[in-house]
Parts: structure tokens; sequence; C-alpha cells
């Protein structure tokens, strides 16, 4: 490895690394303080994308500023991450909903069907639409 | 005969693409290894996606693309001062409900997850139906406004990329 970091992508390479240090730092303490799951919900979603997303460009700058090559690593890992988060959340989220609350706690979904957590799909046993 | 080779070009295209970025280097081998793969996964997972969504405007889901890119650099901002500068009960968390106009699985998931990256916001289920979404917002005092504000910056474009 290549040690002779010029001063100009050492300090890129750094701010964008602090950058995500810091988001990852905020993200934690979300999830240490908030009060409860549904709000800690927010902090790993968001906080902690930015988080990840500051080491990957960093990481990013490396590559092509110092080895000068491109390397497509960091953009696979944004895009896998940009899939499994949401669905991750929601999973916690749905979960939640079926072991800690109940459907008066929320509000009506405005349609002839309740909450697909709490009420069947169309066509199914227990329609409450037929 | 060239629709059952290629059930889906734009996922092969993607496939290939996603396999030249794992192994990090271009040769003729590996852009034919990774056309492989593009060509047989679609073939063998055809039956999981009957009704395959035809994206009317391409260009759109790309302004689409950054619109969100931006959006999660400023939640992660906003969610950020709510996690250090706010005091626990001063922070109203509130269930919002968002009426759908989309009906298509794909923008239906599409719109859920960009929920989820962007401000403040979560979403947690569908109605049985799939007529409404159910979010929950972390700090918000008018309810509405998130709800107009998801409809008319995400639900808007999906409804013209998906038609």
């Amino acid at each position: 490895m290549d040690h002779d970091l010029t001063l100009l992508p050492e300090i890129l390479v750094s701010v964008f690394l602090v950058i995500g240090g810091l988001f990852g730092l905020v993200g934690s303490i979300g999830f240490l303080r908030l009060r409860d799951t549904m709000q800690r919900l927010h902090a790993p979603t968001k906080a902690t994308t930015l988080g990840v997303g500051g080491v990957l460009i960093g990481s990013m700058l490396y590559f092509v500023m110092v080895e000068g090559r491109v390397s497509f690593h960091e953009l696979l890992i944004t895009l896998f991450l940009f899939l499994t988060a949401p669905i991750t959340a929601n999973f916690i989220a749905k979960t939640h909903m079926q072991a800690k609350l109940q459907e008066k706690d929320l509000p009506p979904s405005g349609g002839k069907y309740g909450w697909a957590v709490y009420d069947a799909p169309p066509g199914e046993e227990n329609d409450p639409g037929r | 005969m060239l629709s059952r080779l290629f059930p889906h070009p734009v996922l092969s295209l993607t496939l290939t693409i996603v396999w030249l970025a794992l192994v990090n280097k271009v040769t003729l081998g590996n852009l034919f290894l990774g056309a492989v793969f593009g060509v047989t996964i679609p073939v063998l997972t055809a039956p999981y996606w009957p009704n395959r969504p035809t994206l009317r405007a391409p260009l759109m889901a790309l302004e689409y693309v950054f619109i969100v890119l931006w959006d999660i650099i400023v939640a992660n901002v906003v969610v950020a001062a709510i996690v250090l500068f706010k005091r626990n009960d001063a922070i109203h968390s509130r269930w919002v409900v968002v009426p759908l106009d989309l009906t298509s699985a794909e923008a239906i998931t599409v719109l859920a997850g960009t929920v989820t990256m962007t401000p403040g916001t979560v979403s947690t289920t569908l109605a049985a139906d799939g007529s409404a979404l159910l979010v929950h917002a972390l700090h918000t005092d008018d309810p509405d406004e998130v709800r107009d504000h998801i409809k008319s910056r995400y639900e808007r474009r999906l409804k013209e990329i998906f038609g």
C-alpha cells in the first residue's frame, strides 16, 4: 500500500471520514436516548445512512485520488443498504405493532379495510368488505 | 422467443452491471460471466413477478433518484438535530395516514422505501386493500402537512414514472 498521501486527498478523505463518524455516533446516541421502539427506528434508518455514506465516499476518494483506480464496491454497498434498510425498518415496525400495539392505538385507515397487520386482505377469510 | 430469453431486459442489464461491480474489474471473461447471470436469473425467477412494471418515464426515474438522495442528506441532518438538541418531552411523534392513489405493488414499495429513508418518517404498514399507508413521524406538529408533502413530492412523481 502507498503511504505518501498528498495534502489535498488527505484532507478530503479525512473530512468525509469525520462526517461519517459523527453521523454514526449521532445515530447511536438517538438509539440510546429516544423513548420508544417507533422513535428509535428513526435513528438507525437515517442518521446511520449518512454515517455509512460518508465513510464510503471517503473510501472512493481514496481509491481514485491516491491509488488511481475506480472502486465500484462502495456504490454496491450503498445500493444494498438502500434496498435493505427500509425493509428491515418495516419488519421491526410491523412486529412492534403486532406485539405491543392494538388497532385502537392507531388512526383509522379511512377505507373499508383496516391496517394489514390486523385485517385480512380482500378475498380472504374474515374479509371485512364482504 | 426473444421475450422468453429476455423476460426482463432491464433486470438482465442491472445484474450484469452489478456483477462487474462486484468483481471490480472489467474483463471480457467477467463480462461474459455477468451476461450469463443476467440471462439465467431473470428466466429462473420469471414466475415470481407475473405483472412486471414498466418504466414509463426513465428520465423522471433518474430525477427521482437524485431528489431522494438529496432528501436523505437533509433527513440525516434534521434527525440528527432532533436527536441532539430536542428534549424528550418536546419531541411530538405522530401517526400519519397517507391515502394512496398508486395501485401497482412496485410503485407502493418504492414509495414506502422512500418515506422510510427521508425526513423524519418511517412507513409501517399498508391498509389491507392497499388503499392507504401508515407512516410514523418522529417529530411533527402538523400531520396534514407531512401527508401532503409525501403525496406531492414523491407519490405524484411515482405515478408518472410507473403510469
